[in-house]
């Protein structure tokens, strides 16, 4: 099912929490709604369920009104990040709720129900478990009962909010794979709220980038990674190194570095920021020809297949640490060791004139 | 199989920083349970003693007199129209302040101590001024030949007052600590209102409404100042348990008095038991959801 949302405003008091919101949602798809807390993701995503009602705008599922559709009739799968399993239930019953409560006209026979339900732990492998209690469990295993009760309606929708937040690092990874294994093989349209970058990246179709009730970018996760399109983007995803510049009439000055800035033909000396991403600096140690800007390192970190440097601009009062990225084979061909004066360059960047924020 | 063997050892340094010397533990021990004997254990083998002092015979003699049984009768009137309508009162209240956000709130939740506060006669007066004779009500219930005050809807007015804050005080914290969340869940599964509540909100509150109930029936039946102001002490009529005891007291009869005094002993004994017994549930209830989060 295709969801569109038009022009969605909501205010708590004199906190906007959505500001004019609007989006396009594929049948399909799983989409990422992405940003820091107080960005307006949960409540998007909860006036999208029908548990939150908009001060104004219009949510369509396929095309249709589904604005002012009670919770119940939106045939939406809501999974809750402290898992909401009811406590006075066994699992079971829990997986079977939805489909007990409906009428009795369109209700299952209670073999349906019992077989429907043994299939659905089945297939969040959590069967032999049936006849516990939720605090019997642990969290891992809760949210997948969780998931579990909210696609036994066969919702058209699924929605998901920070469905891993509570859990430890070890098994958000796990349920994130799965999670995604999952939606590939139903292709059930899903929306989760999250506000870790590398969470919405991995799992996502399409990551939207929310910040103080508004969307920053919308797009795959390779977009909003490689190309953000703001600074709030760049420095909410992943890591980043700033430098301050000047750009004028189409080139730009990082120190003593030229760079080409078509894109800022028109700027008349203005005063810019450079966002590099770590793995887009080339480091030296000799001036390669052209400039270079000269640098200390002060922090080698060699763990694993990337090697992250820290180091420090020379005659520049900027003080803020660079961070820098290299494979271990460039690590050893350059024999760094903490203290060495090196040369560095940006490989890729992203300039905006400067603006206080 | 394996075993595996812990030791501890032998003889624990038992002088940590916090813990104060034998004598001041023995003495705190021994002025709360002196203090507990004196005040609360030797007057209640009293109420028995001096109720069976005369033998058998004049104990059941005194709790099935007319007057007894009537007054046995009033009291459990009172208290099953009491508890009932506190019971719906405190759930909703408790739903209300629970789970949603509305302005007023904190009056409300005064509102519901204001029992707690006020003092029981002051409760029964209240109501003499509103519905007595001389009351505001009271010319108009006069010509619709309607008794409230000096008549059994007093009585039970007055005991619905000073009952009001057991169940709703029990649920709001519980409620709280709850939240939201099940019910949201419940209804994003396509159950409705009821369905919601029955299945989901009172599962979940059930020992801590039973334990509020307790105390609420308990307080109901034992409730002396309010329902004197408005009962009128008319015999066999709008005597309650705590009132015909007083009655028979003043009349010299100390044994009868002992008699029925002791069933409402008997009572706060029972209410006693259930009460810890359903403390141990609610406390339960509260550490499942700790537990889950």
């Amino acid at each position: 099912m295709s969801i569109e949302i038009r022009h969605l405003s909501k205010q708590f008091g004199s906190f906007a929490a959505l500001r004019d919101i609007n989006l396009n949602i594929h049948s399909g798809e799983l989409l990422a709604l992405l940003g820091p807390s107080g960005s307006g993701k949960t409540t998007l995503l909860r006036v999208i369920a029908g548990l939150e009602t908009a001060d104004s705008g219009q949510v369509l599922f396929n095309n249709e009104d589904a604005t002012s559709q009670p919770i119940q009739e939106r045939q939406v799968g809501f999974v809750f990040q402290h898992y909401a399993l009811f406590r006075n239930m066994t699992i079971f019953e829990n997986v079977a709720f939805g489909l007990r409560v409906r009428p009795r006209q369109n209700r299952l026979r209670v073999q349906e129900i019992h077989e429907r339900v043994t299939n659905l732990l089945k297939l969040v492998q959590l069967d032999w478990l049936a006849d516990r209690y939720p605090h019997q469990l642990s969290g891992g295993q809760r949210q997948r009962i969780a998931l579990a009760r909210a696609l036994a309606v066969e919702p058209k929708v699924l929605l998901l909010d920070e469905p891993f937040g509570a859990l430890d690092a070890k098994v958000r990874k796990e349920l994130r794979t799965w999670l995604r294994r999952l939606h590939d093989e139903m292709h059930i349209t899903s929306i989760f709220v999250t506000h870790d970058q590398e969470e919405a990246l991995e799992v996502s179709d399409r990551v939207v980038v929310m910040n103080e009730g508004c969307i920053e970018q919308i797009g795959t996760p390779d977009e909003v990674y490689e190309r953000p399109a703001n600074p709030f983007v760049y420095e909410f995803l992943g890591h980043v190194n700033l430098f301050h510049g000047r750009i004028h009439q189409g080139r730009a000055w990082i120190g003593d570095v030229e760079i080409d800035a078509p894109e800022h033909a028109e700027a008349e000396d203005l005063a810019a920021v450079a966002y590099v991403r770590p793995h887009d600096i080339e480091v030296d140690r000799v001036m390669n020809g052209e400039s270079a800007l000269p640098a200390q390192v002060v922090h080698i970190l060699s763990v694993g297949p990337v090697v992250k440097l820290e180091l420090v601009q020379k005659g520049n009062q900027n003080k803020n640490l660079i961070q820098v990225e290299i494979s271990k084979e460039r690590f050893r061909d350059l024999q760094l060791v903490k203290g060495d004066q090196v040369f560095i360059k940006p490989r890729r960047l992203d300039l905006f004139p400067h603006q206080l924020h | 199989m394996t075993t595996i063997t812990i030791t501890y050892p032998s003889k624990v340094q038992r002088t940590a920083l916090t813990q104060e010397p034998v004598w001041v533990r023995w003495g705190l021990i021994a002025i709360a349970l002196t203090f507990l004997t004196v005040f609360l254990f030797v007057p209640l083998l009293l109420v028995f003693y001096e109720a069976l002092k005369k033998g058998v015979d004049v104990y059941f003699a005194a709790i099935t007199d007319p007057d007894a049984i009537a007054a046995i009768k009033l009291t459990l009137t009172a208290s099953a129209i009491a508890v009932p309508l506190n019971l719906v009162f405190g759930i909703a209240a408790a739903w209300a302040i629970a789970k949603f956000e509305f302005r007023g709130k904190h009056i409300l939740i005064t509102l519901i101590d204001l029992p707690f506060s006020v003092s029981p006669v002051i409760a029964g007066l209240i109501y003499v001024l509103v519905f007595g004779l001389q009351g505001w009500l009271g010319p108009w219930l006069a010509e619709h030949d309607l008794k409230i005050i000096f008549a059994v809807p007093g009585i039970v007015l007055a005991t619905i007052f000073v009952t009001v804050p057991f169940i709703a005080r029990e649920l709001i914290p519980l409620m709280q600590a709850q939240g939201t969340e099940e019910e949201e869940a419940a209804v994003a599964l396509g159950a409705s209102g009821w369905q919601t509540f029955w299945r989901i909100t009172l599962p979940n509150i059930k020992w801590g409404l039973l334990y509020g109930i307790i105390l609420c029936n308990a307080r109901a039946m034992g409730e002396f100042g309010a329902v004197s102001v408005v009962s009128g002490h008319i015999r066999g009529s709008t005597n309650t348990l705590p009132l015909h005891v007083e009655i028979l007291y003043n009349e010299y009869s100390y044994a009868a008095s002992f008699a029925v005094a002791s069933l409402l002993a008997l009572l706060a004994l029972i209410t006693l038991i259930i009460k810890t017994f359903l403390e141990a549930k609610v406390a339960h209830q509260k550490g499942e959801l700790n537990h889950e989060h």
